[in-house]
């Protein structure tokens, strides 16, 4: 399969970029790693005229620790958050996830940032960033402008990122207190879609109780969604058993998948209600283990 | 409109006219000539195409020859040398690593990263490490003992048995 005719430009700065981008309008598209865009030019499901590849622009891809922030450059690959030990010690849901994208191939070459200006409810990362309360930077001719991940969702395949912009950087506070988080999907073989994934990020005090819970759901919603009830059941509680089964239960009410190839509503529903529970358990028990 | 590129592959350097949209599998089965690197599925999925980019392991189905100017690239037809063949070459030929052979290219492609950032994995490793391959022949037992082989031929441990494992 071949895509259809276009023509491309790799510019050597962000700058380079913006202004093509400006000038050529609707009719580019902007080719990060590639590996969801180019098989959909592939199967001509996309037939932009021009690609403006960011591979040459230097500065895009980094992952930093500056005034109790993480930040990633748009162009850091999936490879890189799976294996830096840095991040591991507060964000081990990023070697969860990451394990979990396609597969080593693909996880060399696609991006942070295309995962999520790709804006597609099945991918893994958006979820990620929905628990761990991520902000997104974006790029225009005008300037930088910052967008909470809460609002950069908007539908399918279409997010905050407008015309002539590009998403530059994302950025995740550190938690300073206790903390714990975890990223678990069921799949039916390596490489494919989520039938229900979920990211859980849980902070707690000394005493054990939660202060603040992040919960994301992969591919059971036309967005990536907050699971909204299921937090607000965890805060301020122990993190008791009772708890947790009601948390895992609101997920579960507050998704809303359709029926595919993957599972039947029901099916998927009883998938997010389960793996909501463990990945509660398993934030819970990485925060008492730090 | 065509772009002029050049890359080196397997140490030699090209330089090619290719239209944007051309694939890098076809720039190198087609243009190179070189017909090691094979296309199975044509989706990403099944790592046939697998070959190196400047060491990376990269599926060349989903990658435009004009993203590969300027980067190195490995094939299988590169990983021998004078000496004779490349430890993981010996370890799929010692360990019956393959039946038909058609993601063999791929499979120790990926292989050759997965050791050169691992070089002692375990059995589960190499499971989730050749987890982009597939092999419709084999079941990857012989596959994994393969590797397993050429981790041990590359660190200059003692190799392991060859021999058929027999489950009852």
């Amino acid at each position: 399969m071949i895509p259809s005719s276009f023509d491309y430009t790799a510019p050597s700065s962000l700058d380079e970029a913006l202004k093509l981008l400006h000038d050529l309008g609707d009719d580019a598209k902007i080719l990060a790693g590639g590996h969801s865009l180019i098989p959909m030019m592939k199967l001509r499901f996309a037939e932009p005229e021009h690609l403006i590849d960011l591979n040459n622009v230097p500065g895009l891809s980094y992952l930093k620790i500056e005034g109790g922030t993480l930040k990633i450059g748009a162009m850091t690959r999936e490879v890189e958050t799976e294996e830096s030990a840095d991040i591991a010690v507060h964000f081990p849901i990023f070697a969860d996830v990451a394990k979990l994208i396609a597969d080593p191939q693909v996880r060399n070459f696609g991006t942070l940032g295309g995962n999520l200006a790709h804006g597609d409810a099945a991918n893994d990362q958006p979820a990620v960033m929905l628990a761990l309360d991520a902000v997104v930077e974006i790029a225009g001719l005008d300037g930088r402008r910052t967008v909470g991940i809460d609002d950069f969702f908007y539908g399918f395949y279409s997010t905050a990122v407008q015309e002539g912009e590009i998403l530059t950087e994302i950025s995740i506070p550190i938690p300073s207190g206790r903390s714990g988080n975890a990223y678990h999907k069921v799949e039916r073989k390596v490489g494919d879609y989520a039938t229900g994934g979920v990211a859980v990020h849980l902070e707690m005090d000394e005493q054990g109780i939660c202060t603040k819970a992040g919960i994301g759901l992969t591919n059971v919603n036309p967005t990536p969604l907050r699971a909204v009830r299921s937090e607000a059941a965890l805060v301020g509680t122990s993190l008791d058993d009772a708890a947790i089964a009601l948390a895992a239960q609101y997920a579960s009410e507050d998704c809303n998948p359709s029926t595919d190839l993957r599972g039947d509503i029901d099916y998927k529903r009883h998938i997010i209600r389960a793996v909501t529970k463990r990945m509660i358990n398993k934030s819970k028990e990485r925060a008492f283990k730090n | 409109m065509k772009k002029e590129i050049t890359l080196k592959i397997n140490g030699e350097e090209f330089t090619k006219e290719v239209e944007p949209r051309t694939l890098l599998v076809h720039f190198i089965r087609e243009d190179i000539g070189m017909t090691g690197t094979h296309i199975g599925c044509d989706t990403s999925s099944c790592g046939a195409c697998t070959i190196l980019i400047d060491g990376k392991s990269a599926k060349s189905c989903t990658i435009l020859a004009v993203q590969a100017a300027g980067k190195e690239i490995t094939t299988v037809e590169g990983i021998a040398t004078t000496e004779g063949v490349h430890p993981i070459q010996e370890g799929f030929k010692e360990n019956h690593g393959l039946h038909c052979g058609f993601c063999t290219p791929g499979m120790m492609l990926r292989a050759i990263e997965l050791l050169e950032k691992n070089p002692d994995p375990t059995e589960e490793e190499i499971r989730w490490g050749i987890s982009g391959n597939l092999c419709r022949c084999t079941g990857y037992n012989n596959i994994v003992k393969s590797i397993i082989y050429a981790g041990a031929k590359l660190r200059g441990d003692e190799l392991p048995s060859t021999e058929p494992v027999f489950v009852e």
